[in-house]
């Protein structure tokens, strides 16, 4: 039978993958994309775990994680075009203006 | 029995449409991924009976976030492949592992589950949908509202920074370096 710990262990492996993407991704717009992975990942730890201990609490903070990210899509893609603009790239290594 | 099936595909699939995101060069290919990705985490909800939050996760994530990235890839020249330069990605691989379990066992150890009781249980024989509104508009009003104000705040931002001309500097006044210019052509 399919416990707490199996969706745990899959909800933990998708966040690695979306910090591995964090980690080793050099463009803005695919950053953004291992975000939402690593966002999804934690949905699928509190809805698991809001079904084994039978408790609303974990759908609830699913639905504000929802929330946030959406905003956080709305303001950061505004901020991505305002950047393509005027740099015409989403390089994080050409966008980087301060040499120290 | 449908359920020990529906997790492992939904599993596997979803840990290799994320696979596909992460490692893919074109912006086309993550996007699409992501959004399928999205959609089979919206069946792991179903799956675990919280069929309200799975129907936004198909409404917010999978049309509304997604759209709207694929409106912004209008700005972006998406069809050309990404050149990024990696740095020893067997260093990110095993970082990324690390620093992943140790986020993990973090937040898991101080965990006993004996310990852990139902703050609002699910009621028997009430719908999920109708459970979520009771414990929403009653325990969780003010987040709620607040998070009403965020996305109201979310929206004017995005409509300032892609529709005024933020491009341009704010400070500097390019008009008079033209006008420079114009002087100096004339001279």
């Amino acid at each position: 039978m399919i416990g707490l710990s199996h969706y745990l262990i899959v909800s933990a492996i998708i966040f690695s993958i979306g910090l591995v993407g964090v980690l080793r991704r050099r463009n803005l717009l695919m950053l953004f994309f291992a975000t939402e992975v690593m966002l999804n990942a934690v949905n699928i730890a509190f809805a698991a775990i809001s079904h084994y201990y039978n408790d609303l609490t974990g759908q609830m903070f699913a639905f504000f994680i929802i929330a946030i990210a959406a905003s956080e899509v709305a303001v950061g893609l505004g901020i991505l075009i305002v950047l393509f603009k005027r740099y015409g790239s989403l390089d994080l290594d050409e966008l980087s203006s301060m040499r120290g | 029995m449908y359920e020990i099936i529906a997790f492992y595909l939904f599993s596997a699939l979803t840990i290799g449409l994320f696979l596909v995101t992460v490692m893919s060069k074109n912006v086309l290919y993550a996007m699409t991924s992501l959004a399928a990705g999205m959609v089979l985490i919206s069946g792991f909800f179903f799956v675990l009976g919280a069929d309200f939050l799975g129907v936004v996760q198909l409404i917010v994530y999978v049309g509304a976030v997604m759209a709207l990235y694929s409106f912004a890839m209008m700005f972006f020249d998406a069809t050309r492949d990404i050149k990024e330069k990696n740095t020893n990605s067997a260093l990110v691989f095993l970082l990324g592992g690390l620093s992943a379990l140790v986020l993990v066992l973090m937040f898991a150890a101080p965990i006993h589950s004996d310990a852990i009781h139902a703050l609002y249980p699910m009621h028997v024989g009430v719908g999920n949908a109708q459970d979520v509104g009771i414990v929403l508009f009653t325990k969780y009003l003010v987040p709620f509202e607040v998070a009403a104000v965020m996305l109201l705040v979310a929206m004017i931002a995005g409509i300032i920074l892609a529709g005024k001309k933020m491009d341009k500097s704010l400070t500097k006044d390019t008009s008079i370096d033209d006008e420079i210019l114009v002087l100096k052509d004339e001279k």
